[in-house]
């Protein structure tokens, strides 16, 4: 019984692996053709398989700093968005206040605007500060959609875990910073990997605000990757490649918080 | 959030207040900014005249913003049908630890990972009938496969494609919330010699709920503001059975350059969004609050 439960479950996971995997290998096969052989016949793997496209990028300082750009601005990001998240979501977990819950929904109604609404005015507002083309006005735009989505993960996470541990900690003589650090934030790892995770994710592939606040210094890869796109066609292979290098540092960072996401609270409790 | 017999404490303020002040930077100045510009005529950046509402009453008669929502909620509510349970499925089946289970996360969160705009030019080449994997396979298959050509294919592909890319955000939360469920849960309830579905029904899914809340919410928001993908995949056609809500705002305010429509195009579409998230939330709040399982302290 559990047997046959524990086979049709492999083989879901399977296919759906194999439907999640397709696209993307499409994409690597790519990468390793030139344009000539993407557009002239379909082949399952490269028929002549060439290096070129990654050595063009890694070779170009104007697409590789793109990657090193992003890297900067959404690491910045996510630090300061998990950071200034973690005592609000504690505070809408635990306690009534004032306002509280008209907040709490107002900080959600952020995460629904349209980003193009605020091209405008962000584009005003970073020029009088004189803070375009800097990574940290990237970061700070993106503290719009990433600080509430970081609240409201958390908080959902926190909401699971009993107060009493909470008092109990207190009645112990734990001070409120204590508590947290050395309690409480073992005790959320997983959402603590999942908000991380989501807020790197979530800037990492933001092309519309990064795009409009950076022009050279600052340029992200998502938009040196519209460059592709020129008179003489799309340079779908160079653009392939370049996919399949922004996948990385992602990848990267999943497997770094995998283990607070895997193990969650069974393996955290005090 | 659940409210039962939190304590009041009016110094949490303080520990909201980091966040406030970084969100109030980015949202309520551009914000004033639109809604400045929704109710002027903008000739030129010295002259504007005051028209109060007007814009707002032309874009409400708009039959074309009428159909664009229409699509628009037609395909929200496709993918939150699809994603949602899949997410589930896939978070229940995927193992929960050993090596395997490390493996698996990464190579369901790669989809995440690659920019919307890469998103849309690989489905563009993958569902090409001459040079496409998925294009060519349902050729081959006998399948007059075109989603350049017929509507109902656009639109499905753009759903798939819509699927391929988001159903791994709403796993990894599932995943997260199913993990963080204590063992002596599942170890009382083999001893009450609970059913797998009785397992999942009232001790997974009820666990997961919050979780799921945000996947839900987060899904629907996102997928009402999809943009970059088919507007790289299919540039909203065939005629206009890919223009979702997003594209249609998008080609008013940068193909016509009309900012005062565009503005208040952009507050009804905030609006909008806003109601039905509203209306989404307090109701997935309602239905937890009554299944939830009483707190015995």
């Amino acid at each position: 019984m559990t047997e046959q439960r524990f086979h049709k479950r492999s083989i879901f996971l399977a296919a759906y692996i194999l439907f999640a995997l397709l696209p993307i290998y499409w994409m690597v096969n790519m990468s390793f053709k030139t344009n000539e052989e993407i557009l002239s016949s379909f082949s399952l793997w490269p028929q002549h398989f060439t290096w070129a496209n990654y050595v063009t990028i890694f070779t170009d300082p104007s697409w590789y700093s793109g990657y090193i750009n992003s890297l900067i601005y959404v690491g910045i990001n996510t630090v300061i968005s998990v950071s200034v998240a973690l005592p609000a979501a504690y505070a809408f977990s635990r306690y009534r206040f004032l306002g509280d819950k008209h907040i709490f929904f107002w900080l959600l109604t952020n995460r629904m605007t349209p980003p193009a609404v605020f091209l405008l005015p962000f584009f005003q507002l970073y020029t009088t500060l004189g803070l375009m083309d800097t990574h940290i006005a990237v970061a700070m735009a993106h503290l719009l959609f990433n600080v509430p989505l970081a609240v409201w993960i958390l908080e959902g996470f926190m909401s699971g875990i009993p107060r009493e541990i909470d008092e109990t900690a207190y009645i112990d003589g734990y001070s409120f910073p204590r508590f947290f650090m050395q309690i409480f934030l073992p005790l959320i790892k997983a959402g603590v990997g999942v908000a991380a995770f989501f807020c790197f994710m979530f800037s990492w592939v933001e092309l519309l605000l990064a795009r409009t606040l950076t022009s050279v210094n600052a340029k992200p890869i998502v938009a040196t990757m519209t460059r592709t796109v020129s008179a003489s066609g799309m340079d779908w292979a160079t653009l392939a490649a370049a996919g399949v290098l922004t996948i990385v540092p992602g990848a990267i960072v999943i497997w770094f918080v995998r283990n607070y996401i895997a193990k969650g609270f069974a393996m955290g409790r005090v | 959030m659940s409210t039962t017999q939190k304590p009041v404490n009016q110094k949490a303020w303080w520990l909201v207040l980091p966040v406030l002040l970084c969100v109030a930077f980015s949202a309520i100045l551009p914000l004033m900014t639109v809604v400045n510009y929704s109710v002027q005529d903008i000739i030129s950046p010295e002259r504007r005249v005051f028209v109060g509402t007007e814009w707002f009453a032309s874009v409400m008669r708009d039959t074309e913003l009428h159909g664009a929502l229409w699509r628009q909620l037609q395909f929200s509510l496709a993918v939150l049908a699809f994603e949602i349970p899949l997410g589930i499925a896939l978070a229940l089946s995927m193992p929960a630890q050993g090596w395997k289970a490390s493996a698996v996360l990464v190579v369901v969160a790669l989809s995440l990972l690659i920019p919307w705009n890469v998103v849309g030019t690989i489905w563009q080449i993958y569902g090409r009938a001459d040079i496409g994997l998925l294009g060519h396979t349902l050729q081959a298959l006998g399948f007059d496969y075109s989603y350049t050509g017929d509507p109902l294919h656009a639109w499905i592909t753009v759903l798939v494609m819509d699927v391929w890319h988001w159903t791994p955000l709403v796993a990894l939360l599932a995943y997260a919330g199913l993990r963080s469920i204590p063992d002596a849960y599942y170890q009382a309830a083999r001893i009450d010699g609970a059913s797998k579905l009785a397992v999942f029904r009232y001790i997974q899914l009820p666990k997961m709920r919050d979780v799921l809340m945000i996947a839900v919410l987060l899904r629907f928001m996102d997928s009402f503001m999809i943009y970059t993908e088919p507007f790289v995949l299919t540039g909203g056609g065939p005629g206009t059975a890919t223009t979702f809500l997003s594209q249609y705002l998008t080609q008013k305010a940068v193909g016509q350059f009309d900012l005062g429509p565009a503005a208040a195009f952009s507050l009804i579409y905030f609006l909008i969004i806003l109601l039905l998230c509203f209306v989404l939330y307090n109701w997935m709040q309602s239905l937890g609050a009554a299944t939830k399982e009483p707190t015995h302290d």
